[in-house]
């Protein structure tokens, strides 16, 4: 598929799919990971723009960035380790650690706060027996609090993995969460 | 993702016309709604004509500032012999708002005829769209779209045999607030940490890539090619002379209609909240509104007949900003809602700058111990302090966005903090 991937859009896949694979080693010396590279660094003048676009293929296809992920990116664009950590770590939707087959993103900024986004922050954390930032001991659920996802006319938001749900209320919560479970 | 609600009276659908229709996200179905027809004739106009036109409607930036379209063209350099670029600001993240998502994911054939319109006019050799990284569902649509927008020639080599060519990318953020700011966005763009940078040198002398840009947002460009298609006068029959036009409105809160409304600029802001939105659910009473997104300041109940333009909430001494009005009514605690917001840029702020990095986080916590009954009268002068501490000191205005709701709740609901720190109670009902 993504041989057919257009360069305009190549840069812009990025998503976090319950049944992705899980790539382990070196990504960029797949046949995939070369095409993405050679579209992506077509559309920027220089080759440094390409970074936060490669961090996404990763995130794509490892489901998270590791160190030694951070490594290879840096080598392929030629900027050091310390410098692509520095982009990464300044970025929240990169995930530096493991995340749960599903990421539960929370608001509860300020009109998710006027109904009730930390309730329903609880009620998920409670549905998921996890701890905010933890993963829950069956590997399904990462929970954590966002800040605006923007769609603050429909609070309580919450994005899970590439999905957003809306008008989310304590109250919905367990159907949410049964249905995740039996993905 | 939510659905819009259905057209009220009050409502004007020009750029929202589509918005619902499933129809007009498709190349097909974009085509048979005059789709790319503006284009075409922006083919055929020199890039001055396109500007003069763009200038003349009065048209305002959309993303919260409102500095006018056409002028900020005209800064781009004739001769400088250097590429040019167009970014497409479509990082919506401004606490209130969510127009922009919506543009896109119903619309997006629409937003790419107004960003090559504003390319050839800017004379852009590439454009950037830079949506916020957690727009997963949104981006799927608009590549689809640029995908097709390329294959049918609207973008790329030779556009419609003009001999003209501009390339668009979309890019994707990845979960920072401040990448909205232009200057953060260019750097994100470029692959750094979304720090902004000082101007001048301004955006359109030196900007993503040291090369001249323009960065527009989206329901700006958007607006562009009804403007281009039906030229000046007729975009200036709405709104008023200073703030023309319609303008998408993100209404969210405690209100029976949340959603997205389009409506001409210069109707009063009571009846956005009233009539628009059809109040407040179980008619309970309004304690306060921020109607331009959580960066500008509070306004009473008894402040709400203020005109929404960008004049008109100056004038009120808030702004019109996003046009993303939050509503709280009278059980909301606004200490708590203030500490709410505060976070939000406290977890935001760059940390380029001390005052801001620091400011913002102790702003949070002197709000949090107030509300948790640790509160002293003090506590007061010291908000104060930091409101004076954060204004204009920095490299951006995220320092400033906390303060315009900081110092107009200490101002206007000074009964409230009192009321926390004296007795640990809340004057919400």
């Amino acid at each position: 598929m993504s041989r057919d991937l257009h360069p305009a859009v190549a840069g812009a896949q990025a998503f976090q799919r319950a049944e992705r694979e899980h790539i382990e080693g070196p990504i960029f010396e797949t046949a995939e990971g070369r095409d993405r590279l050679g579209k992506i660094l077509t559309r920027y003048p220089v080759k440094r723009g390409a970074l936060l676009p490669l961090l996404h293929f990763v995130q794509e296809k490892k489901g998270w960035i590791s160190a030694d992920d951070m490594v290879e990116v840096a080598a392929v664009l030629d900027l050091t380790p310390a410098c692509v950590r520095s982009v990464a770590t300044f970025y929240t939707m990169y995930n530096k650690h493991p995340v749960g087959r599903h990421l539960v993103q929370v608001c509860t900024c300020i009109s998710c706060h006027l109904h009730d986004g930390e309730a329903v922050l609880e009620r998920f954390l409670q549905e998921t027996g996890t701890r905010e930032g933890e993963t829950s001991e069956d590997g399904k659920f990462t929970v954590i609090e966002a800040e605006c996802l923007g769609a603050c006319g429909f609070a309580t938001a919450v994005q899970v993995n590439d999905e957003y749900y809306e008008n989310v209320t304590p109250e919905t919560v367990p159907e949410i969460v049964e249905e995740l479970r039996n993905r | 993702m939510g659905y819009p609600h259905s057209h009220d009276l009050e409502t004007t659908t020009l750029l929202s016309r589509y918005i619902g229709d499933p129809e007009a996200k498709t190349l097909r179905g974009w085509s048979e709604r005059r789709g790319y027809e503006t284009l075409r004739k922006a083919l055929e106009m020199s890039p001055e004509d396109i500007t003069t036109i763009v200038k003349d409607s009065g048209l305002r930036g959309r993303g919260g500032a409102g500095f006018p379209t056409g002028l900020k063209w005209t800064f781009m350099p004739n001769d400088s012999g250097k590429p040019h670029y167009l970014c497409c600001n479509a990082d919506e993240s401004e606490p209130g708002a969510f127009k922009d998502r919506e543009i896109m994911r119903w619309t997006p054939h629409l937003l790419i005829e107004g960003c090559m319109i504003s390319a050839r006019a800017i004379g852009a050799e590439h454009v950037y769209i830079y949506v916020r990284g957690e727009f997963f569902p949104v981006s799927r649509v608009l590549n689809e779209a640029v995908v097709e927008a390329y294959e049918a020639g609207y973008i790329g080599e030779n556009i419609q045999g003009s001999g003209w060519s501009c390339d668009l990318t979309v890019h994707l953020g990845a979960g920072a607030y401040i990448a909205g700011e232009e200057t953060g966005l260019m750097n994100s763009i470029q692959g750094n940490r979304a720090e902004p940078w000082m101007k001048p040198p301004f955006p359109a002398q030196s900007g993503v890539f040291g090369m001249p840009t323009t960065v527009n947002n989206v329901e700006t460009l958007a607006t562009v090619p009804m403007i281009v298609d039906n030229g000046s006068a007729w975009y200036r029959q709405w709104g008023t002379e200073r703030s023309p036009g319609t303008k998408l409105w993100c209404c969210s809160g405690h209100l029976k209609r949340p959603g997205n409304y389009e409506l001409e600029l210069g109707i009063p802001l009571k009846d956005v909240i009233y009539d628009v939105c059809g109040g407040i659910p179980d008619d309970r009473g309004l304690r306060a509104v921020i109607p331009g997104g959580s960066s500008t300041a509070f306004l009473t109940a008894d402040e709400l007949d203020c005109s929404t333009t960008y004049e008109g909430l100056a004038e009120a001494g808030s702004a019109l900003g996003t046009a993303s009005p939050i509503v709280m009514d009278e059980s909301t605690c606004l200490l708590r809602a203030m500490r709410r917001i505060a976070q939000f840029y406290a977890h935001e702020s760059c940390g380029q700058c001390v005052q801001c990095r620091e400011g913002t986080s102790w702003v949070t916590k002197i709000l949090r111990r107030i509300e948790e009954g640790g509160g002293r009268m003090q506590d007061l002068d010291t908000l104060y302090e930091l409101c004076e501490q954060l204004t204009g000191r920095t490299i951006c205005v995220l320092a400033d966005s906390v303060v315009f709701p900081l110092r107009s709740s200490l101002d206007k609901f000074r009964d409230e903090y009192e009321a926390h720190i004296k007795t640990n109670s809340c004057t919400a009902k």
